[in-house]
């Protein structure tokens, strides 16, 4: 037995006695709907009398059955949770091609002020004057990061971006009597999001095959580019982390094929303030606020996917868009000439696009610059750091903002990919991206970000080559159990998708509310 | 630099490391006349306070709803959202955390996901609810496709009270043509889109309350639809209305999509707010957007993960059931933190609360001469019509700062059914100040007009 009352020396004690509610610092959470009920709340409302006659008939006699805590429930049960979560700010995410960098709180600040925060999207706008202005200075930075025409801010994310540049490029073709270009390339490590995007818009999809470098060749572009292929795909730098070294010959290419360019710009950040995509010859790319301007991932979003327009393009955006003139500024809210219609309802993610200038204007143009470098140089030093042990699939060449490896220094281990990125986890790091991009064999894609000091990328390689060690030298139940540190072991994903249960069920028949 | 963490000096050993020269060798296989030689044109980096006070310049440009009396509604609400919501989605945990790929480190949001999914699943009476989408009008575009893809049909019919924005989405999502049918705007309440349903049609979109704040019967148009073998969408962009008026589950929706903003979020000029969708067991493996299911972990322990992930674009790519990858998990998670306070008690309250602050506006509304309120029914939004065009009116009342709606020919330019139109809402902030203020200055503005 062991005490810490009142200055006592804790003793280490012996116990057979396995815990079934977590220990204190990681408590096993209930449901809300266990521990809330029908009648509790932690909102304090007056209870008015209505008497129906404006409501048609359509009055609830349904029950809803929903769960209330009051306030100091509230908290506890949320920050509880919140527990269970690994984040940034706890630690390196070597997520690759999600570049999960630091999110400055001035960020959050500057977009909770009310002049941002409570404005409605149908104000006149005569009463958003600096709304449409901050709009319009981000739109300036993002053009000059990119050199490119025209910018449509309201993609809700980076796929969403993808619908609305490629949504341009089909609609650029129908009015040059282009319409039967029904193919678009992608090659084969895109994201999957790309051949999503494609097949939305009622296109087929052909893979470009990858050189043995983990590159395009420009070759087999031409090869592939008939008067079918209306455009194509690409992410630069790619998603094996490197910078496509043929892009400017590729966009030739596929513009004297008469067909466009669409980049995929989820690894801006390797790059910004240092090459200029507009340079490279691309139509349309969208740029992820999420990833490379620090807006928060929040858990899955909000993200925002802003998309960039050449000037041949430039016609198609989508509205809304700001108009300037020589008076106060407007907002283009209805397609007029060949503009495409909506993709959303108002004007897209304001509040992301509060964070993104944040965050520019802290980094200035130069500070950018500074921070696509330090991505690389991580990354690079970590590629440097582990490449004897790890295999690269790609060698002999820098990589970009991410390092990619693969799996076959884990052959004959018994250990998996996947065992060897839950082992972090007992490390204190959150897995790095696996089985991405998928014409590595059994990848692992590391994206360090600029956000991570020297000490820390030290640690994590420090990690790595132990764990490599230990895969090696057969300590495979170490890497196969994992995760055992972590709040849960390995969940059962099979059991999940072969009977799903989605929602919280309730066993008991439902009380009488009572208010 | 003061998100940037390394020294010259360890920049320097990082490069021996390496073996590289300078940074620049690190981007050798950048086209040598693609790399910029002068820093791109944009100002130099600054302190916290300069970046804050230009931001706050730019704010300050702007009337907040808060500095006035303030009536529009037309998708997006301005009601109270409690402190505790926002100092909880601020968590570092919260916050700065990714999409829960590694269940293990992830339960938090995961165990969110679900109880958000068993609200909104309760809340608008289906089985079954995602893990949100970007937000309602991209849900509802989101619905059609997918209602194409459970009837195997192609025709579409939107209602007349359909938001405007949203039936515009709908039209870029789709492309025009004849198996879109966007009926025309129905500012009375007419019932519309019952006798043009038939044997091609995939879907009808019907939204309650709707777009000019009348209460439709879904009931009618669930039984129309099913006789056809089409499907029911229903869409709601003021979720506070669920508090008092009728499920659509309860009344034979088959999916229905709703805007979240209005629970936990604040208007942040159109985003990022909340798509909501739920619909019935028998259709997930359409249902496009993450889905949040129960599961075991190795020791027996209740856990969550991402489920039924085979409808997803990052592992059926071209055959996904949508491209739809991030969506709006913190502006879910604050829904969900504003829904556990509020409960089932304080939502029915807050509902009634905006009803009655609405009947009180409507009737308000009435006093003032040439003004006439188009609903017999109503949850906390209302159309009148002026004798004279809505947009200069609206206008001029916004100089003596009243935001006193929307005129509704800002969404519809070219009706001039139209063009008279102000679609107004009050909700719980609404006080008897600001209706008077209202009627007031509508009175001076009209009386003005006919002089």
């Amino acid at each position: 037995m062991s005490m810490n009352n009142q200055g006592r020396p804790t003793g280490v004690g012996t116990s057979d006695f396995t815990s079934t509610s977590g220990s204190s610092l990681l408590p096993n959470e209930p449901l809300l709907f266990e521990i809330g009920d029908r009648e509790h709340s932690g909102v304090d409302l007056p209870d008015v009398a209505i008497d129906g006659s404006f409501l048609g008939g359509f009055e609830r006699q349904s029950e809803i059955d929903l769960a209330g805590l009051t306030e100091p429930e509230t908290l506890r049960h949320y920050v509880r949770l919140s527990r269970l979560n690994y984040s940034i700010d706890s630690g390196m995410y070597p997520l690759g091609s999600c570049t999960m960098k630091h999110n400055p709180r001035l960020n959050e600040k500057m977009a909770r002020l009310p002049g941002f925060a409570d404005i409605h999207p149908l104000q006149p706008v005569s009463t958003v004057q600096g709304a449409l202005a901050m709009m319009d200075e981000l739109a300036h930075w993002l053009l000059t990061l990119t050199n490119t025409a025209a910018v449509c801010l309201t993609p809700k994310a980076g796929a969403h971006g993808e619908m609305a540049g490629m949504m341009a490029i089909k609609a650029a073709q129908d009015a040059a009597g282009q319409g039967h270009r029904k193919v678009v390339l992608v090659p084969e490590s895109a994201h999957g999001t790309n051949p999503a995007t494609a097949a939305f818009l009622g296109y087929s999809v052909k893979a470009v095959p990858a050189r043995d470098d983990g590159t395009v060749d420009v070759e087999a572009v031409k090869a592939a580019l008939s008067p079918d292929v209306a455009a194509i795909m690409l992410t630069n730098p790619n998603t094996c982390g490197l910078f496509e070294p043929e892009v400017i010959e590729i966009a030739a290419a596929v513009h004297a094929a008469g067909a466009f360019f669409y980049c995929d710009g989820a690894n801006f950040n390797a790059i910004m303030g240092v090459v200029r995509p507009g340079d490279l010859g691309i139509d349309a790319m969208h740029i992820n606020l999420h990833k490379t301007f620090s807006t928060p991932h929040g858990g899955g979003g909000p993200g925002a996917g802003p998309v960039v327009l050449s000037a041949a393009l430039a016609p198609f955006a989508p509205v809304p868009f700001v108009k300037k003139g020589d008076g106060p500024l407007a907002l283009a809210e209805h397609a007029e000439g060949q503009h495409l219609g909506r993709i959303t309802a108002f004007n897209g993610q304001m509040g992301m696009y509060v964070r993104a200038l944040t965050y520019m204007l802290s980094h200035g143009g130069d500070g950018l610059a500074q921070a696509a470098k330090d991505a690389v140089l991580n990354a690079n030093y970590i590629k440097a750091r582990l490449e004897r042990v790890f295999s690269v699939p790609f060698p002999g060449q820098p990589c970009m903002h991410e390092a990619l490896f693969d799996d076959s220094f884990l052959e004959g281990t018994g250990v998996s990919t996947l065992d060897f990125a839950k082992a972090l986890i007992d490390e204190g790091f959150h897995p790095m991206t696996m089985y991405f991009p998928l014409v590595v064999h059994g990848a692992m894609l590391v994206e360090p970000t600029e956000s991570e000091s020297k000490q820390t990328l030290d640690r994590f390689c420090d990690v790595m080559l132990e764990l490599a060690t230990d895969a090696r030298a057969g300590n495979a139940a170490r890497f196969t159990s994992a995760p055992l540190n972590a709040p849960r072991r390995r969940l059962d994903e099979t059991r999940a998708a072969r009977s799903p249960v989605l929602k919280w069920e309730r066993q008991e028949p439902l009380p009488a509310a009572a208010e | 630099m003061r998100y940037l963490p390394h020294s010259e000096h360890e920049r320097a050993d990082m490069l021996a490391v390496i073996g590289a020269g300078t940074a620049e060798d690190l981007f050798a296989r950048v086209p040598r006349h693609a790399l910029l030689r002068e820093p791109v044109n944009l100002p130099r980096h600054a302190p916290e306070f300069l970046v804050e006070a230009h931001m706050k310049a730019l704010a300050g440009r702007n009337h907040a709803a808060g500095d006035g009396p303030f009536f529009i509604g037309a998708g997006a609400y301005r009601h109270h959202v409690p402190a505790s919501v926002d100092h909880l989605i601020q968590r570092s945990e919260w916050l700065t955390a990714y999409t829960p790929y590694q269940p293990e480190v992830s339960q938090g949001t995961l165990q969110m996901l679900f109880e958000f999914q068993t609200q909104v699943a309760h809340l608008t009476g289906m089985e079954v609810a995602n893990a949100s989408m970007y937000d309602g009008s991209t849900a509802t575009a989101e619905a059609v496709l997918m209602a194409r893809r459970l009837t195997r049909r192609n025709r579409i019919i939107l209602s007349g009270g359909l938001h405007p924005h949203y039936r515009d989405v709908v039209r870029t999502y789709l492309g025009d043509g004849p198996d879109l049918v966007c009926l025309p705007a129905s500012p009375e309440g007419q019932g519309d889109i019952l006798n043009r349903i038939d044997g091609e049609t995939a879907a009808i979109v019907v939204q309650t309350p709707d777009f000019y704040g009348h209460l439709r019967n879904l009931r009618a148009a669930a039984d129309a639809a099913h006789a056809a073998g089409a499907l029911l969408i229903v869409v709601v962009t003021e979720v506070v209305s669920l508090g008092l008026i009728e499920a659509p589950g309860a009344l034979g929706a088959d999916i229905v999509v709703c805007e979240g903003q209005s629970i936990g979020n604040s208007l942040n000029f159109g985003g990022p707010y909340v798509g909501l969708m739920a619909t019935r067991k028998e259709f997930i493996r359409q249902m496009p957007g993450r889905l949040c299911g129960e599961t075991v972990d190795a020791d027996g322990n209740r856990g969550f993960v991402l489920t039924l992930s085979t409808r997803e674009q990052h592992i059926r790519r071209e055959k996904a059931t949508s491209n739809i990858c991030t969506n709006s998990g913190l502006c879910a998670l604050a829904f969900s933190i504003h829904m556990s306070l509020l409960g089932e008690a304080g939502l029915k309250k807050l509902a009634r609360l905006n009803h009655h602050n609405a009947v009180k506006l409507a009737k308000m509304l009435g006093t003032v001469p040439g003004v006439e309120l188009l609903n017999k029914s109503f949850f906390n939004e209302m159309t009148i019509r002026l004798p004279v065009p809505a947009a200069p009116v609206i206008e001029l009342l916004a100089k003596a700062d009243v935001l006193a709606g929307l005129p509704v020919s800002r969404l519809e330019p070219d009706n001039p059914a139209c063009e008279n139109l102000i679609v107004l809402a009050a909700t719980e902030l609404t006080t008897d100040d600001d209706i008077a203020m209202l009627a007031e200055c509508l009175h001076a503005a009209l009386s003005e007009d006919a002089q």
